[in-house]
């Protein structure tokens, strides 16, 4: 149970600038998820808050302390990383229990709370397994049983799905929110997939080459974001981006349209084009659109669209659902 | 067709194997088979390989000149604790330079190898002046110090190699456990690197049991471990190879039964990482 604030936070490697002031409010009980493309800082700022690395300049304040001179140890917080990081010597038992002995809890409370954090995570069975023996959805359970355990302030997961392969990796994001809402522990988690940011958070941090881009709900960010990048990245497929004649008659320097707000039909007033790319996913088809000087456009229609590669067709963006972007690339609202 | 080939082919390479270990192995075997000759049978020409008048009597001449068992408890002392003293130090040097590493570690771990690549006799004057001076020639403490540092850097540097196998999430992940840095080494660290450990231990222990360059010029008798055991058959009256193959061997066997029983664990830690 945690309230986390990052008063401009900053960290440099050298003379190379990780994280270029970060200002960040993450409200007691909230599944707050750090995305953005690689290299772009996120889980650097985890690591800053978890304590592994130092901040350059500014403040941690965990529940109004601020935490940057606190080793991670006394941090409070527990962390659940990409590779897992099991301890390979010792069983499953052994791994989930280590943050409470190194607490020094007496050895009925430890077995007590191990069992209890095992039957959540349906692990009892393999307790006393060692991780090498145990597949990798088990391994990830293991390390989030070795994060709960421990009852901390917060959780921070970095990348914790990534390893997981596609079907298990949506089973796990919804047993990783389904666990944070229950326990109702403050969550920081770091992801490059924006379907995982999506979904599992309450609010999304956007960073981008070490500066936070945005920060707001889900929707928020999907239907007002603050810049080209924000658009750029929440959505798939990815934001349809028109400049030049289009742009200017709607008085900016470069319009979104997101490939589920065109609208497609045979022949009308619009954007003309021809098909060159036709998915069909039976729930969804996406068309790719080669639009003349205006480029290629993505569209996606719900259900089936019986439309082929040559078809000619003529695109119409949904006047409201029309996103407009000064020449730096701010959003700009009516 | 090609089955046959492969069957050859393992054939002919395990055959290729056997030989070469044969050959490797071949100077102990000679060593031993010499030990029960007599001295006029371990001149003879051509050497006889099996078919000679076998006998103990060497080891019995052997016991009775010289004090097997206090050499081999010096050795024993000199070796172990050189290799124990040497563990201690480099495990937390071996620990900063892997999981800490500035841009100076490589200089330092090459820096600290190139003291290796100096022939000891060259420093064999000064180092002989100074345990003169402090009183350490035929002592155990003097013979403990310099081989304890003569084998510092290997120990540190396999160390070093094996602990940088260990993934680093693993250590973080135990700090965010609670534990302090203490800890991390004692209920991690080491529980992990013990292949590693085991392997360094072992390769230390012999490499410091097989020492002859300073235990040789730096004891006489009180402090005398094995190696001088042995070169004392070498020299007083002529040259005597039974005796001294007897000698040799009853040097080299308690270091050859724990090499022999630590085998797996010795291979398992040398080739660490390789089989991941």
């Amino acid at each position: 149970m945690a309230h986390i604030a990052l008063p401009n936070v900053q960290k440099a490697f050298g003379q190379v600038h990780i994280i270029k002031g970060a200002n960040l409010d993450i409200a007691d009980r909230s599944f707050v998820v750090f995305v953005g493309p690689s290299g772009c800082g996120k889980t650097t700022l985890l690591r800053l808050i978890a304590g592994l690395e130092d901040v350059t300049d500014g403040k941690i304040f965990i529940d109004g302390k601020n935490v940057v001179a606190v080793p991670p140890a006394r941090r409070g917080l527990s962390m659940v990383f990409q590779s897992y990081a099991l301890y390979p010597h010792m069983s499953v038992r052994g791994n989930i229990a280590f943050g409470l002995k190194m607490a020094g809890l007496p050895k009925a409370e430890i077995n007590r709370k191990v069992e209890a954090a095992a039957a959540t995570l349906n692990l009892s069975p393999y307790l006393d397994r060692k991780p090498r023996e145990l597949s990798g959805g088990q391994r990830q359970r293991v390390a989030i049983g070795r994060a709960i355990v421990r009852e901390p302030k917060a959780f921070l997961f970095d990348e914790p799905l990534s390893n997981l392969d596609a079907a298990l990796r949506v089973q796990m994001r919804l047993e990783v929110t389904r666990l944070q809402k229950q326990l109702g522990t403050t969550a920081i988690y770091v992801t490059h997939d924006q379907v995982e940011a999506m979904t599992m958070a309450d609010k999304i941090v956007v960073l981008n080459g070490g500066k936070i881009e945005q920060y707001g709900t889900p929707l928020e960010l999907y239907e007002k974001p603050a810049n080209l990048f924000v658009a750029g990245f929440i959505g798939s497929p990815r934001m349809n981006f028109v400049t030049d004649g289009a742009a200017a008659k709607q008085g900016a320097a470069t319009i979104g349209v997101r490939p589920e707000h065109l609208k497609i039909a045979r022949d009308g007033e619009g954007w003309p084009g021809t098909i060159m790319v036709a998915e069909h996913l039976g729930s969804d088809t996406f068309l790719y659109i080669d639009c003349g000087a205006i480029g290629t456009l993505t569209a996606r229609h719900v259900g089936e669209l019986s439309l082929a590669p040559g078809d000619r067709i003529v695109l119409s963006p949904e006047p409201a659902r029309i996103h407009r972007f000064d020449k730096d690339g701010n959003s700009v609202r009516a | 067709m090609a089955r046959v080939a492969t069957t050859r082919r393992v054939v002919v390479s395990t055959a290729g194997a056997w030989l070469a270990g044969f050959v490797i192995f071949f100077p102990i075997l000679w060593m031993i088979l010499t030990s029960f000759k007599t001295e006029l049978d371990a001149f003879s020409v051509p050497p006889s390989f099996l078919f000679f008048h076998w006998t103990t009597e060497n080891y019995v001449t052997v016991q009775a000149r010289s004090d097997y068992v206090h050499h081999a408890i010096n050795s024993i002392v000199i070796a172990g604790g050189s290799t124990l003293i040497a563990i201690l130090i480099a495990i937390p040097a071996a620990w900063s330079m892997a999981f800490s590493p500035t841009k100076r570690t490589k200089d330092v771990l090459l820096w600290m190898l190139s003291t290796k690549m100096m022939p000891p006799v060259g420093v064999l004057v000064p180092i002989y002046l100074i345990y003169r001076n402090f009183g350490l020639l035929d002592s155990l403490t003097g013979l403990v110090i310099i081989l304890c540092l003569g084998n510092l850097p290997i120990v540190i540097w396999m160390l070093f190699t094996y602990f940088k196998e260990i993934p680093k999430d693993i250590l973080e992940a135990a700090r965010m456990d609670g534990a302090t840095i203490g800890r991390e080494l004692v209920y991690v660290l080491t529980p992990m690197a013990v292949p590693g450990l085991a392997s360094t231990l072992l390769l230390n222990l012999i490499l410091a049991w097989n020492e002859a360059f300073w235990t040789l010029n730096l004891s006489t008798s009180q402090a005398a471990p094995l190696t001088v055991f042995i070169a004392s058959y070498s020299s007083p009256e002529g040259l005597f190879w039974a005796k001294l193959s007897a000698a040799s061997t009853l040097a080299i066997a308690p270091i050859l039964v724990l090499g022999w029983f630590s085998q797996r664990q010795l291979v398992r830690g040398l080739t660490f990482g390789a089989v991941k």
